[in-house]
């Protein structure tokens, strides 16, 4: 099942990856091999079958509305590529 | 002279407890074993000097969270990211009293069957090094095999336990889904990622299965075991009911080596008492490896969302965010990632969901119920681990569907939830191959048992050849 | 030809829980930057949620509230994408299986109840809280920067959505009034706009009158106060009527509204919609909220306010009421009719001089109240507006206050009324020339000449005969 290369780029979009022009012919070739391959799961009419999220049956897992420590603001920043402050920053979003 | 070769971890652990050796002796020995070997093996990305506990090392696979020791996942997405936190899996090994040895090769965030997706260079295979040590948990198992760690934590997802441990010979379990925290553990695909034990025997899986089990607060899709983990003993299967499924005879993909090393298992199996029978799972091995290539990509990448260069992880600059964005993750993730990822997106994009993932969902039901009527009147499904022994590096790694392949007979189980114990049972070309039991859900004690005897009857010698 | 708007509202209520959704920091306001926060809500690699028992319950209790459908299958669902606020990069929400359905709210209008349907409530979390700082580089547009606090991030959020029942501006802000009593009246929210713990949405398309079609709608955002919201859906009605009448189109577009200038900006429309590719959260197991729980939850709902309205409507009239309830004052008047006191009486001086006097209505007792009702044409004033400013004091008696009567003697008010009327022949007659207004003014002339101790009727009486003579 092919993938068109302007399907490639929209997914890329949505997906938030600049590829490169040699990355998006790539691509778009192994997603077509690959969709052809798991595409086969369409064969099958499972109109009456419901979906699985979980192999565990498991319901209603919650905790009390009890706090517990947050993390200290070294522990916070640890890792982060900048920091202004006590804030997070990052370029302007437009 | 401590032989860190043929060492197991319940030798290691009672050398120490009898005062034999100090758990500091202990832990330089391994180190020694590393700066020895590793070399040419690469199992391990970091390691650490000191060991912590008062017991013995454990190698931890690199998607596990250490606080105050880098976590990479096998990317350089996460470069130099120290977690400022233990996951529940390394808090319940250090409160058990082991040291972290040190973080080992993983795929990138584990997603492939070799490591030579790891951005950190491939791991080798201690039988032949120019052979890939399966993955994603490539760099733990080929450790346990070359006496490098007495055992250590893996992850399976596909079965990136179970194949690694049967291409370097050695025991790995992946636990039913829902037994072990996922907790601070790099997530790949949330409903089949599973943190499982590797060692030189099923005795220590189970010992360290003990101690990394159970219902953990904060995950909320693990529950409690039902019955208290055993140390399996006895060398009898007597009762014991084995079930092949008949696809498996059919599966070109298994090389004849591996498939004569199987069928001599089974004879083995059969003189303990077992008997072996048949079971039919035609929706596993038809739509087992597409129904996973659609349910794990595409929980993968909304996983991978995070990895934004926002608040942690190195960034690439751009004059806004989306670019900054866009432009950090196409240099920090690799062609594996980058290719699940997009194909995860495209299987939950609008339009598309209902035939790809909302598809493989119901799939994935049925594949539940096959497992479970394959199960019945069966106390473990047996087939090869690994459709082939280890492979030259290079060899697959430019056909992806190729590589893909190589967990055709892990997958089906896991997208099941059920657990998968591998165990070497002979050798093909000199290369070790495995034997995967699959069990009931919570059916851990179950595979121990049966997997101790049967190892016990097959006396596989865990040391590769070249290094005895 | 006759238009009628067609008005569907998107509301979010932050709950005031003690800790977020997904993970135990503590929740609220006021904190140091990103100091509650924990690798869950900054999405750190390998963090995971775990679900707040008292968001779900107090959910369950809004649903019940608005007469829901509780679902017995709940489950939640990632909405992915990608902002600085949202660490994971999907907000964790609830999709096709949310945990209210099939609601409804009840407007009191004269001319009957209107039903406005509320379609869902779902549980969702919060985004963290983005701040856009610039100009440094000069630049006109656009900021320099983004600074991102997470504190926010994670607060459980419930979001309702009604259905396009809401017909007028007046409606909505109606709507939004009850709807915000009701919340808060079960504890679960402050639901304070300004504070940003209640928001609304408003999706608005407009028809011909009586017809059942329904037209391209537009959104309008990022008005906050209820005010402006009446407004803001009022300039949209508008202008969409004007674009209809003038043989245009309307196209869907996402409007903010300007208070200030009563104008209202599309935001750029974006290259291609959201998709935000909605799968069930599969680090969450789903909700199944038994049947005993719900009943439990639901006898702790109390009366909604729209209820008491319509129960007590038939003593007074819709719009005192509506003015009772919707002030929190309905209570006490219950207490208060049942000491004996007369409705409307107790209506006027519970929403007027109790109100107007700053009394906590929760701590005024009602039965000292009932009397104080009962005698307030027959004590002075001076001593009735005392004792309901004290009514809420501990152990406030109204006894003392009834002793003494109004002073009604004609004899004694007379002549005070004639010194009144002669020290001001001016407004005598300007009286008497058509200016009956002033009546008051000699009134109060004599009340301030009588230290408020005069019956004010009977000096009502008195001035009107003296100035008609």
């Amino acid at each position: 099942m092919a993938i068109s290369k302007d399907e490639v780029l929209h997914v890329a979009r949505l997906a938030r990856l600049a590829l490169t022009d040699e990355e998006i012919e790539r691509l778009t070739e192994e997603l077509g091999a690959i969709l052809d391959a798991v595409g086969v799961v369409a064969e099958l009419d499972l109109a009456d079958v419901p979906p699985t999220s979980h192999p565990l049956d498991l319901v209603n897992v919650w905790d009390e509305d009890e706090p517990r420590e947050s993390l200290p603001l070294d522990d916070v920043f640890a890792n982060a590529p900048e920091r202004d402050g006590d804030l997070f920053r990052v370029p302007p979003t437009t | 002279m401590i032989d860190t070769l043929r060492l197991t971890a319940e030798d290691a652990i009672s050398l120490v407890e009898r005062r034999e050796v100090s758990a500091t002796e202990l832990h330089a020995a391994y180190l020694g074993a590393i700066a020895e070997r590793d070399g040419e093996l690469h199992c391990f990305l970091r390691t650490c000097d000191e060991p912590h506990g008062s017991s013995i090392p454990i190698a931890l696979k690199d998607v596990i969270s250490t606080k105050g020791i880098d976590t990479t996942a096998g990317s350089r997405i996460l470069e130099g990211y120290t977690p400022v936190f233990d996951s529940t899996v390394a808090a319940r090994v250090k409160a058990a009293g082991l040291s972290v040895l040190g973080k080992t090769n993983t795929d990138e965030f584990a997603m492939g069957s070799s490591t030579e997706n790891s951005a950190w260079g491939p791991s080798c295979n201690p039988w032949d090094p120019s052979r890939v040590p399966g993955s994603s948990g490539g760099g733990t198992a080929a450790a346990v095999s070359a006496g490098l760690a007495p055992w250590g934590l893996g992850s399976d997802t596909g079965g990136s336990i179970k194949q690694p441990s049967a291409l370097c010979g050695n025991v790995g379990l992946r636990p039913t889904y829902g037994t072990v925290s996922r907790y601070g553990v790099v997530a790949f695909a949330s409903s089949l990622d599973q943190i499982g034990p590797v060692a030189k025997t099923v005795r220590d899986v189970a010992l360290l299965y003990s101690i990394i089990a159970g219902r953990d607060p904060l995950d909320s899709t693990t529950a409690e075991l039902p019955e208290v983990v055993a140390l399996p003993e006895g060398d009898s299967l007597a009762g014991v009911k084995l079930a092949v499924p008949k696809q498996v005879a059919d599966l070109d993909a298994i090389e004849p080596g591996v498939r004569a090393a199987f069928e001599a298992a089974l004879d083995q199996a059969r003189e303990l008492g077992a008997k072996v029978g048949e079971c039919d799972l035609p929706l596993s091995y038809r739509y087992g490896m597409p129904c996973y290539y659609l349910v794990a990509p595409a929980e993968a990448s909304s996983n991978l969302a995070r990895y934004d260069g926002v608040r942690y992880g190195p960034r690439v600059a751009g004059a806004t965010f989306g670019e900054m964005v866009d432009h950090t993750r196409d240099a920090g993730f690799g062609p594996e990632p980058k290719r699940r990822i997009m194909l995860g997106t495209y299987a939950l994009s609008a339009g598309y969901y209902d035939a790809f993932y909302g598809q493989a969902q119901r799939v994935r039901t049925l594949l539940i119920r096959e497992h479970r009527e394959a199960l019945d009147g069966f106390d473990a499904i047996v087939t090869p681990t690994s459709p082939t022994v280890a492979f030259p590096i290079g060899d697959k790694a430019a056909d992806p569907l190729a590589m893909y392949a190589c967990d055709l007979l892990t997958i089906p189980s896991c997208l099941a939830g059920l657990p998968g114990l591998s165990i070497p049972c002979g050798l093909s070309e000199g290369l070790p191959v495995g034997l995967q039991l699959v069990g009931r859900q919570f059916g851990e004690n179950g595979l121990f048992r049966l997997g101790h005897a049967l190892e016990g009857a097959i006396g596989f010698d865990t040391v590769p050849e070249r290094l005895r | 030809m006759s238009w009628e708007p067609v008005i569907g509202l998107e509301i979010h209520v932050q709950l005031k829980t003690r800790t977020k959704m997904f993970c135990r920091c503590a929740a609220g306001f006021g904190a140091g930057e990103n100091t509650q926060t924990c690798p869950v809500c900054l999405g750190f690699p390998g963090a995971l949620p775990v679900m707040n028992r008292r968001a779900i319950e107090w959910t369950i209790k809004l649903g019940l509230a608005l007469d829901c459908e509780i679902t017995e299958h709940a489950v939640f669902a990632r909405k992915n994408y990608f902002y600085p606020d949202l660490p994971k990069g999907y907000q964790i929400s609830q999709y096709d299986l949310p945990s209210c359905i099939d609601g409804k709210m009840l407007l009191q209008t004269a001319e009957g109840d209107r039903v406005i349907g509320v379609v869902r409530a779902h549980l969702e979390e919060d985004a963290a809280k983005t701040v856009h700082v610039g100009g440094r580089t000069g630049r006109i547009d656009g900021a320099d920067a983004s600074l991102v606090d997470y504190n926010r991030g994670g607060t459980p959020l419930v979001e309702i959505v009604t259905a396009p029942d809401i017909r007028s501006a007046d409606e909505a802000k109606r709507f939004l009034q009850l709807l915000r009593q009701t919340v808060v009246e079960l504890g679960i929210s402050d639901a304070e706009m300004e504070k940003g713990t209640l928001r609304v949405d408003a999706n608005v398309s407009v028809r011909p009158e009586g017809s059942d079609e329904l037209r391209t709608r537009t959104e309008i955002k990022n008005m906050n106060s209820f005010n402006f919201i009446a407004r803001g859906i009022e300039a949209e009605v508008e202008r969409q009527i004007g674009v209809w009448e003038s043989g245009g189109a309307v196209e869907q577009q996402t409007y903010d509204f300007d208070a200030a200038t009563g104008t209202l900006t599309a935001r750029r429309s974006k290259e291609e919609a959201d998709d935000y590719r909605y799968f069930p959260e599969p680090d969450l197991v789903p909700v199944e909220p038994s049947r005993v729980l719900v009943d439990a939850l639901r006898s702790e709902v109390p009366e909604s306010p729209a209820a008491r309205i319509r129960r007590i409507e038939p003593a007074l009239d819709l719009e005192r009421a509506t003015v009772l309830v919707t002030g929190g004052l309905d209570v006490l008047w219950d207490g208060t009719v049942a000491a004996g006191a007369d409705g409307v009486a107790a209506a006027n001086v519970i929403a007027n001089t109790l109100v107007g006097a700053g009394v906590d209505p929760g701590a005024a007792p009602a039965a000292e109240l009932a009397k104080l009702v009962d005698a307030r044409e027959r004590i002075p004033r001076a001593a009735f507006d005392e004792a309901i400013s004290k009514l809420a004091e501990p152990g406030f008696s109204a006894d003392p206050y009834l002793v003494q009567d109004a002073l009604s003697d004609t004899d004694e008010l007379g002549p005070i009324v004639d010194r009144i009327l002669e020290a001001n022949p001016g407004q005598v007659e300007a009286y008497r020339g058509g200016k009956e207004g002033l009546l008051g003014f000699f009134v109060g002339q004599v009340m301030k000449e009588t230290q408020g101790t005069a019956d004010a009727r009977v000096v009502n009486d008195l001035v009107r005969e003296k100035l008609n003579a």
